[in-house]
């Protein structure tokens, strides 16, 4: 019986394995046809992005595959489904197709030198977008595109500065943090608290991760609105846990937007629909379209010009008015 | 006193008490529980409400373990039932009409049943190993809930909806409610009537049950089954209480923190007994050491850590086998009255 089983899931998996071969070749056909266009000038990016795990990721992909085709570029697009295995087989496929430019938004932060140095000895260049790798080699890749979350956690403290700068009064501040560890939670922390610590009114009383979830965010926030009586603002890591403690702010009898202000980063949609009502009060914009920025450094590259190591996304922050303006606009 | 002692909840209730105690220390006000807008309000209150899910995932897993089961598979369930019910309210021309809330609730846990009775097909029908038939709706079914909300976060204004694991009624927490009439159920079923021995039968040893008479099969099959629709209503509740689905994070890692919970209970992985009320002491102590973490303010970075140190200190206290090595040469009240003071010390 047991044998069986294991007979026929081999013979399952190998199934799937084929038609996996099945669709990287029609990959690779469709490459000969691409390889033809790429001496009519169109240059030919492969590009492996981490996954679909989230509505700003699904934004970044969208406004990539959409200014892709608007600057006449060839994009070769794969999803690593969040993991770096299949980015580095992505990477290596691209490789093998010579494409003209491989830019990728990786996994995690390490891991990368030995692929990366494959396409060094390709000679093929490469752009980061959106998250760093912590090669010590810079020479591995030409430029990295993404957003500066410590500018981001510094735009939150500056509004918040602002806004309490004619009150001699105390300000507690409690903080609701992302996925401990990662690169937009470290920065955003680091960025507003060193804004914040300058002015001793302010007082960041309690600081937890959230995960960067909703469910986790109001689970915290419950907790922090006990312990904490006296709650001035709330500076969460992202949109979703944002909103995740303005449910539990209401749950408390308070107003959101007004007993407690609330400053996050981000700007989703939920997020901007809350602040053009009034829960929150300030986002900080983490900047998903960064596709024209991208195409305009991919033709760069490849020409041989020179770029800077380090591109920083075009980001804005939102009030409440502005939220109102723009809201009918967004694309994400 | 010796018979309390050797009650196998007695270590688990002073492992509750003793973190509460902790809280009564470090958090001003843990204990108060005030009525706001109409409801009871407070951290405790926050333990149950939050708990809630937790509870309901660890009894559907407790009922498994005791079949000498397992199922990784209830935090991806959680997952796909609320991003089915969202999906289908977010569809509704009216999101607060009651009908269309309910037959949405009915089709996520009609859902859930049938992915619990997959599990139970595979592992009583074909005969997989419980840990690798489920491991496959633990990693398929995140891919599904993605794929249902198309990997985004799908918000719905439902004030129906939110009732389920938001809301209130009669002043408690509806999902408190859901849970203590999910319990009182199941311990109907299992202590009252004969299912729960049959549960342990084929949980000490299915082929000698089967010989016996019980259909080994049909009772592997429904607790799976049973599992299902308890992870269901638990992705209900989670759901509801932010109005949103998340096919992404809801119930990550939970059916961890449930055999966990199932195991402080003092209900073995090996199977063939369980006890439902060790199960709630269980994953009621997990969630008050997470509130508890929140309030006294553990750093985010040592957060794991601490939540490890107290597990292990739980489990180990609980073993007799340790107590015995550690405790036995000295008389045995001197022991008892030894390891609560242990544990506020590493807490602390």
């Amino acid at each position: 019986m047991l044998k069986r089983i294991s007979a026929l899931i081999l013979a399952g998996a190998t199934a799937l394995t084929m038609t996996g071969c099945g669709s990287s070749d029609s990959g690779d056909s469709s490459v000969g046809s691409s390889g033809g266009g790429a001496k009519d000038g169109k240059i030919v990016m492969g590009f492996a992005q981490v996954g679909a795990e989230s509505g700003w990721r699904t934004a970044n992909t969208k406004d990539i595959q959409e200014t892709a085709k608007e600057a006449g570029v060839d994009l070769k697009f794969s999803d690593a489904q969040q993991k770096q295995e299949n980015q580095i087989k992505a990477i290596r496929s691209y490789i093998q197709q010579k494409v003209d430019v491989i830019a990728f938004s990786p996994v995690v932060e390490s891991g990368w030198d030995t692929v990366l140095k494959e396409v060094q000895n390709a000679k093929i260049p490469v752009i980061l977008t959106d998250r760093a790798v912590d090669s010590q080699d810079t020479s591995l890749y030409k430029t990295f595109l993404g957003s500066d979350f410590i500018e981001e956690g510094k735009k939150a403290g500056q509004w918040l500065v602002d806004q309490y700068k004619d009150s001699k009064d105390d300000v507690n501040i409690v903080q609701l943090e992302g996925t401990t560890g990662s690169a937009p939670a470290n920065d955003r922390k680091s960025g507003f608290e060193e804004i914040v610590k300058a002015d001793p009114k302010f007082h960041i009383i309690a600081s937890q991760s959230g995960d960067f979830t909703r469910a986790k965010g109001k689970e915290v926030m419950e907790a922090f609105l006990k312990s904490n009586p006296d709650i001035d603002v709330l500076w969460a890591h992202n949109d979703d846990m944002g909103l995740g403690a303005i449910e539990a702010i209401e749950g408390a009898g308070k107003v959101p937007g007004k007993d407690i202000k609330i400053i996050t980063a981000d700007a989703t949609h939920d997020g901007m629909q809350a602040l053009a009502d009034g829960k929150i009060n300030f986002i900080v914009e983490c900047n998903p379209l960064m596709g024209k920025q991208l195409m305009d450094l991919a033709k760069k590259v490849v020409n041989g010009e020179q770029v800077p190591q380090r591109v920083v996304t075009e980001e804005t922050t939102f009030t409440q008015e502005q939220a109102k303006e723009v809201l009918p606009s967004r694309k994400y | 006193m010796n018979r309390i002692l050797k009650h196998r909840l007695f270590w688990p209730v002073v492992v509750l008490v003793a973190l509460l105690l902790l809280n009564l220390v470090f958090t001003d006000g843990f204990f108060r529980i005030q009525m706001k807008e109409g409801h009871l309000y407070g951290s405790l209150i926050d333990i149950f409400r939050f708990g809630a899910p937790l509870i309901l995932v660890a009894t559907g897993m407790t009922l498994v373990i005791a079949t000498s089961g397992i199922d990784l598979s209830v935090g991806s369930v959680v997952a796909i039932a609320g991003a089915l019910a969202c999906m289908q309210i977010s569809d509704l021309s009216d999101q607060n009409s009651v009908t269309g809330v309910l037959s949405a609730v009915g089709i996520a846990l009609v859902l859930s049943v049938v992915l619990g009775l997959w599990n139970g097909f595979l592992v009583a029908g074909i005969g997989i190993q419980p840990i690798i038939a489920t491991l496959i709706l633990m990693v398929a079914g995140r891919g599904l809930a993605q794929l249902i909300t198309d990997g985004q976060i799908t918000t719905v204004q439902s004030s129906s909806y939110k009732l389920i694991g938001g809301g209130y009624w009669l002043t408690l927490p509806f999902g408190i409610i859901i849970v203590a009439v999910v319990l009182a159920l199941t311990a109907f079923l299992t202590r009252r009537l004969a299912l729960g021995l049959l549960i342990e039968s084929v949980g000490g040893n299915a082929e000698a049950s089967r010989l016996a008479g019980i259909s080994a099969r049909g009772v592997l099959i429904m607790v799976y089954a049973f599992c299902g629709l308890c992870a269901g209503i638990a992705g209900l509740m989670i759901s509801s209480n932010v109005s949103s689905a998340d096919g992404n994070n809801a119930g990550l890692w939970i059916e961890l923190d449930a055999i966990l919970a199932v195991v402080i209970g003092g209900t073995p992985l090996s199977g063939g007994r369980f006890s439902l009320s060790g199960t709630v002491l269980g994953a009621l102590i997990i969630q008050t050491l997470t509130t508890t973490i929140y309030s006294i303010g553990v750093p985010p970075e040592t957060t794991l850590l601490f939540k490890a140190l107290v597990v292990t200190i739980v489990c180990l206290i609980q073993s007799p086998a340790f107590r015995s090595k550690v405790f036995h040469r000295r008389r045995r009240p001197v022991a008892a009255s030894a390891a609560p003071e242990e544990k506020v010390r590493v807490s602390a």
